[in-house]
């Protein structure tokens, strides 16, 4: 039995914002099984009682004094941006057409 | 001997007396990048003009009296991961194609301070994913001892460049392997410095939790140099150690390593590891020993696991963070014809911009996060992180630094394992417990393999900021080996 269905791999797809055709839902349908498969392996280790790790280094909270300090100027900013329109990003619809 | 030939520590003190510039330094190694380029193709930007202005602003400001560190002068190639504001930043993506960067990331503006000459961005495999560069969306790099040969990844433009003598220093990100892999199949020395001693911040991250940015060069003291001057506790990274930096530099220049002890990991070797890797290894083993050194094998059971883990976790962050590239603020935009919605544009812009591998991650990421199978992936490999960390802590105990090879193979054939995941995670299989417990760890070249002639790397794993200790043991295997062999191993490599 495959751990993981190609439609599974189609809404995993849709949730990464990934628009892929069939040939490659099908092709990566057969790749991720394969690793997920390997991966399981993880189960094997037996840490019920064990906490979680997120990060290898105790992590504290780092804040700084809520100071004004230079910043990247408004072109700088969107220098980088594929539209721009009166000092701002520009971008496609976000509302459905009824909005 | 020419100057591209020259370490990095001699054409510091040669810039310092005066006796060359660092024009004339960046000039040769541009001209000896104009020459192998061709064949190692492990730079993506190259800008001589902007090269040679940096340089001559290093000699004015040294003709001026400015104090800079040892390395002012010398030249230095990064991966084109780490922001440069004067030089595109791509991350080997087609979705960064073009991307000017309006800063700099601290380790490129650290080691612009300390007078290093950027001698352009290397090739990486796209977002540092991957194991042999050619998931690079740009080019093939090739490996200088064979060039039909990967030269590792993911920093496998900065392992060529060095190797290739293209570059006396060049920076990589460390997340799985990503240094030690390169430099040990290119027969060069790469170090992960402790998480959170090296600055993440301008470095387009892959997984949070693990990206670890370090040096390459062609001896342990070169790295260590490099490694000092771009460390120290960095404000804009909230996970930057605020401690002393492990005084790397005078541990490389100690080299002695009598009555240490160390850890031979038990789990490492056999099946799966290819005879010359093995025989090299063994061999730098008894050398350690022949040093002084107290050796005992040290078992680490669930270091068997660290794969496995490894493989939830980094695509579990990576398809978080990969998130930003939503073809809104930078980078490319797909489709937006003035009918689609920013969504649609989004997912055609992610399908036309990322490469395989970093579209199998997010998936796989988005699978280990989802919810209903959260404990079983995500939350496991989290425990068994835990676990590997206390192995580390208890072998840490026990002795002073443990060895393994740094990789089961010599470099493996272009094309090989391409089209095959899971034969290409396998080249981390030593490294990632250092990259999930967050120590220290270094490769340093202990030979060549008998069956193909191609450099063996031996991994040094130092405790959490036991940094001095990679280098201490790695400058003495140096030291001891070059004495054998009359020389640097890359002495043996073809000439390109």
């Amino acid at each position: 039995m495959s751990a993981i269905t190609r439609d599974e791999v189609a809404h995993l797809a849709r949730l990464s914002r990934l628009a892929l055709n069939d040939d490659e839902l099908d092709h990566y349908a057969t790749q991720l099984d394969a690793i997920i498969e390997s991966v399981a392996k993880v189960a094997e280790v037996a840490a019920e009682d064990v906490p979680p790790s997120s990060h290898a280094l105790p992590l504290t909270n780092v804040f700084r004094a809520d100071e004004v300090r230079p910043s990247l100027t408004p072109e700088q900013a969107l220098s980088g941006a594929p539209a721009v329109e009166d000092d701002r990003f520009r971008v496609p619809r976000i509302l459905g057409e009824e909005a | 001997m020419s100057l591209i030939n020259k370490t990095a520590a001699q054409l510091g003190e040669l810039i310092a007396k005066g006796e060359v510039s660092a024009v004339e330094v960046a000039e040769a190694h541009l001209d000896r990048m104009a020459e192998v380029e061709p064949k190692i193709q492990a730079f993506l930007h190259v800008d001589r003009e902007i090269t040679l202005d940096q340089a001559r602003a290093v000699d004015a400001r040294l003709r001026a009296g400015e104090q800079l560190g040892p390395l002012a002068g010398v030249p230095i190639a990064h991966k084109d991961i780490f922001t440069t504001n004067d030089m595109p930043t791509t991350a080997a993506s087609k979705i960064l194609e073009g991307w000017r960067p309006p800063f700099d990331a601290t380790v490129t503006r650290r080691l612009r301070e300390a007078g290093l000459v950027i001698l352009g961005k290397t090739n990486l495999d796209e977002f540092a994913m991957g194991s042999s560069t050619e998931n690079s969306a740009y080019q093939v790099t090739r490996n200088p001892w064979d060039l039909s040969r990967i030269p590792g990844g993911s920093s496998g433009g900065s392992s060529a460049a060095v190797a290739a003598y293209e570059a006396p220093l060049s920076t990589g990100t460390d997340t799985g392997g990503s240094i030690r892999q390169p430099a040990a199949v290119t027969g060069i020395v790469g170090m992960k410095p402790t998480y959170g001693g090296s600055s993440r911040f301008g470095l387009i991250a892959f997984a949070s939790s693990l990206d670890t940015p370090g040096p390459f060069a062609r001896n342990v003291l070169d790295a260590a140099l490099l490694q000092e001057a771009f460390s120290g506790h960095d404000p804009l990274d909230s996970t930057s150690i605020d401690a002393p930096v492990p005084s790397v530099v005078e541990a490389a220049r100690n080299a002695d390593i009598a009555g240490m002890r160390i850890g031979v990991v038990k789990e490492f070797g056999g099946e799966g590891y290819q005879p010359g890797v093995l025989a090299r290894y063994n061999e730098a083993v008894q050398l350690l020993e022949s040093l002084g050194a107290k050796v005992v094998e040290i078992s680490c059971p669930s270091f068997a696991t660290a794969l496995p883990a490894y493989y939830l976790i980094a695509p579990s962050e990576c398809s978080s963070n990969l998130a930003r590239f939503d073809a809104m603020r930078y980078g490319l935009r797909v489709g937006d014809d003035g009918t689609r919605s920013a969504e649609e544009v989004m997912a055609l812009t992610r399908a036309a911009g990322f490469g395989p591998e970093v579209k199998r991650r997010i998936m796989l990421g988005t699978y280990a996060l989802s919810s209903g199978y959260y404990d079983a992936y995500y939350g496991q490999a989290q425990k068994v992180r835990t676990v590997i960390s206390r192995e580390f802590e208890a072998a840490f105990h026990q002795v002073d630094v443990l060895v393994s090879p740094t990789t089961p193979t010599t470099a493996f054939p272009i094309g090989e394992r391409a089209d095959d995941p899971m034969a290409m995670y396998l080249a981390d299989l030593c490294t990632i417990p250092s990259n999930l417990a967050g120590n220290a760890a270094i490769s340093v070249p202990c030979g060549l393999a008998d069956e193909d002639g191609l450099p063996v790397g031996l991994q040094i794993m130092a405790p959490v900021l036991g940094d001095d200790r990679c280098y201490r043991v790695g400058a003495a295997v140096e030291k001891a080996l070059e004495s054998r062999w009359g020389g640097p191993l890359l002495k043996e490599a073809p000439a390109l």
